[in-house]
């Protein structure tokens, strides 16, 4: 096994540099690149059409300009590059949809997908996606809270935000639409990661109780997480890669309009495994320890006094 | 010594597995209700304002959804869903439309409730009525009918007069929701559904405010058209503030791309899974395709729409029952490695991995439930099947593969042969 003797608990300060470094990158490509918001948080008209032949952007973007609508640059996909999507900035009037469906069914043979979001639409949107991710992060600390301890479902949680934020930063840096897909797509990592992190504080805590003596020094604290990760470490990486062959399969076979929902799958499976194993039980252990040396000063302090 | 009686169980649960999915499967996959996305169509979400610009009541708002049912159901689509969002919204989607700017033209229209003669005369429009004043009622015999109230009686006086002019059966007078200019009384009467709401008959002149239709109606029957009635009265304004069209031939595209990803897919989780956990992994494909089978029973059970997200929910949900198998089966083996026998081994396998599958499942369906109530559309659709995918992994992974693993176990045959679960001989710690 790779890391039969891996010490977790004392690379620990590599691994929160790491993403650390990692979330700074990511908030600066905020910064400078933002989001490419897709019309469902913006508002805009979404064309996705498909030709029998393959398509440049300079055939799409002139056949939009001759139906007298400017576009932003088209995104092509298909095996031959035979499907564009297009983003136009306003809402058509229904008129106008009807007319560009038409149009487009006749100069490239398909009828297309076409999606229009009004403003306020995306603003509620946006919120909803926003609550959905804050409100699930609540449920599960309280949850992890009841089953094992707050410590825990706090780390958890840290965890199971850095690997959304990490997500949220590749699509930045990577300049791929953010949609109402996307954010089913973050929740689910967020369900995945915080699945991979129980596993493990699963096994700490029966490790815990199994131990003869109470753990008392960091080092004990270590050993146990150590132990646990070892010991769960199979199975992590065994799980990550029966989803990743699934998400694989879908996007390479599936079709073009889920493919940032993979992508997003694909990222924060890989980044969730790495949290889970290298910061959320570390992290817990530095916790962890402080409130321990904490409690022990608060029971000292009146056996001074006396 | 081996039992065999237990083998024996164990292969007929298979054959008698096997026989119910090899009959049902097909007509199951029939009955899948496919989302737009999968089949083409359209999703509207209006947002409803009355003629004066004000936010519709909650009366208004339902009298205007029996209103849109009334027009979808002239476009012929079947199994169209409208729904209300919010309290001034309605969203509509409609799969499998054939011409989609024809009935998105006639959704967003006002509502144009009319009475003729049989000859299509307009005799007078709903802003005669008193609005949201129909309603059902019910005579002495407990039968329903629809009382209404006239703004004018001295005009419904001269209508009803002109009208018992004809002799019957023409004495009608027919409500009509959008005619139009072709339409005609005696052309829809012979039709087994009708593109008018109703053609009461006028057996007398009637100078009254309040008037009833009366007739052989069902109570929903009868409810229907007081919407309808009360929805022409107060015609609303309906503005598209979101839409999603797709393409018939996209929706199909699609669709085939999502079953050739999930076929693929799920062979290569197959392989992986015989790979490394030997027999575990073998219990652990059967349980794999009970698992599939039970999320599309569930989900045709509830009537469920699949939508492109669905699958791709679905297949994921392919990757979370594995994890319940892994949990288990890693278990199993380290329990194995530490010297104990392969039944105690079994047990205690089993034992300690439940807590472990309980915790990490019932967070994801926090997620999942979260998802299904702040999403909208496809997004719910997504949540749905995740938490589907979630329950039935649950069953199939915890006690399916347990059921039949136990019966291999229990009949001995697989004592002394850690081989069977991946593991090697030499790992094995000396108690």
């Amino acid at each position: 096994m790779i890391f039969k003797n891996f010490d977790f608990v004392k690379h620990r300060n590599k691994f929160f540099t790491f993403s650390i470094v990692l979330s700074i990158l990511g908030i600066i490509s905020l910064f400078v690149f933002g989001l490419n918001l897709g019309i469902d948080f913006a508002s805009g008209t979404r064309v996705d059409l498909q030709a029998k032949h393959p398509l440049s952007i300079n055939e799409v973007t002139a056949e939009f300009e001759k139906m007298g609508f400017r576009t932003e640059r088209p995104v092509l996909s298909g095996q031959n590059h035979n499907i564009a999507s297009v983003t136009l900035r306003d809402v058509l009037s229904q008129k106008e949809e009807v007319k560009v469906k038409a149009d487009i069914k006749e100069k490239f043979g398909v009828e297309p997908n076409v999606s229009k979001v009004s403003p306020q639409i995306g603003r509620e949107l946006a919120k909803n996606a926003f609550w959905a991710v804050l409100i699930s992060s609540v449920f599960i600390i309280i949850y992890v809270w009841i089953r094992f301890e707050f410590l825990q479902g706090l780390a958890a949680v840290i965890a199971l935000l850095h690997d959304a934020f990490f997500i949220i930063s590749v699509f930045s840096l990577l300049h791929l639409e953010v949609n109402i897909v996307f954010i089913a797509a973050v929740l689910t990592i967020v369900g995945y990661s915080i699945n991979d992190t129980i596993v493990t504080f699963d096994r700490i805590r029966e490790n815990m109780q199994n131990r003869k003596k109470k753990a008392k020094t960091f080092e004990d604290l270590a050993d146990i997480i150590n132990t646990s990760i070892r010991q769960t470490l199979v199975r992590s990486i065994n799980t990550v890669v029966t989803v990743l062959i699934a998400v694989i399969a879908l996007m390479i076979f599936g079709s073009h309009e889920i493919w940032t929902f993979n992508v997003a799958i694909f990222v924060g499976l890989i980044c969730g495994v790495y949290s889970s194993i290298f910061i959320a039980s570390p992290l817990w252990a530095v916790m962890k320890f402080q409130y321990m040396k904490k409690e022990r000063k608060r029971k000292k302090l009146p056996q001074v006094q006396s | 010594m081996v039992k065999k009686g237990k083998i024996l169980s164990f292969f007929l649960i298979l054959v008698l597995l096997a026989v119910l999915i090899g009959f049902t499967a097909k007509p199951l996959i029939h009955k899948v209700n496919l989302g737009l996305d999968l089949k083409g169509g359209f999703e509207v979400l209006y947002q409803v304002r009355t003629i004066d610009g004000h936010k519709p009541s909650k009366s208004t708002l339902n009298d205007a959804v029996s209103a849109i049912q009334k027009r979808i159901n002239v476009l012929g689509v079947s199994e169209p869903q409208i729904s209300i969002e919010g309290s001034d919204r309605i969203r509509v989607q409609l799969a499998g439309v054939k011409d989609q700017a024809q009935a998105r033209e006639l959704l967003s229209t006002t509502a144009h409730l009319t009475f003729r003669d049989v000859n299509d005369k307009l005799m007078m429009d709903g802003s005669e009525l008193v609005p949201g004043k129909a309603r059902v009622e019910y005579n002495e015999l407990n039968q329903p009918y629809v009382a209404l109230k006239i703004k004018d009686a001295n005009k419904f006086a001269k209508v009803t007069k002109e009208i018992l002019q004809k002799p019957a059966p023409d004495n009608k007078l027919v409500i009509w929701l959008d005619w139009k200019k072709g339409l005609s009384y005696k052309e829809e009467s012979k039709k087994e559904k009708p593109a008018f709401i109703s053609a009461p008959s006028v057996t007398e002149e009637l100078n009254t405010n309040n008037v009833m239709i009366t007739g052989s109606f069902t109570t929903e029957e009868a409810q229907n058209l007081a919407d309808l009635l009360n929805a022409g009265a107060l015609p609303v304004k309906m503005k598209e503030v979101y839409s999603n069209s797709v393409g018939a031939q996209l929706g199909v595209n699609a669709l085939n791309k999502a079953i050739t990803a999930g076929i693929v897919g799920i062979i290569a989780i197959f392989l992986f899974m015989l790979i490394f956990y030997r027999f575990g992994g073998l219990i652990a494909n059967i349980t794999l395709v009970a698992y599939i089978y039970l999320v599309l029973a569930v989900f045709v059970g509830m009537q469920a729409v699949l939508t492109l997200p669905g699958i791709a929910a679905l297949i994921l949900g392919v990757g979370m029952a594995v994890d319940a198998n892994i949990i288990t089966l890693e278990r199993i083996k380290e329990e194995i490695r530490s010297g104990k026998s392969i039944r105690s081994a079994f047990k205690a396998g089993n034992h300690r991995s439940f807590g472990t599958i309980f915790d990490a499942n019932l967070t994801t369906i926090l997620a999942g439930i979260v998802m299904f109530f702040y999403g909208t559309s496809s997004v719910k659709g997504f949540a749905i099947m995740l938490i589907i995918s979630i329950l039935a992994s649950f069953i199939t992974a915890v006690f399916g593969a347990r059921l039949l693993t136990a019966l291999w176990v229990s009949s001995r045959a697989l004592d002394q042969k850690p081989g069977y679960f991946g593991v090697k001989k030499g790992d094995i710690r000396d108690l």
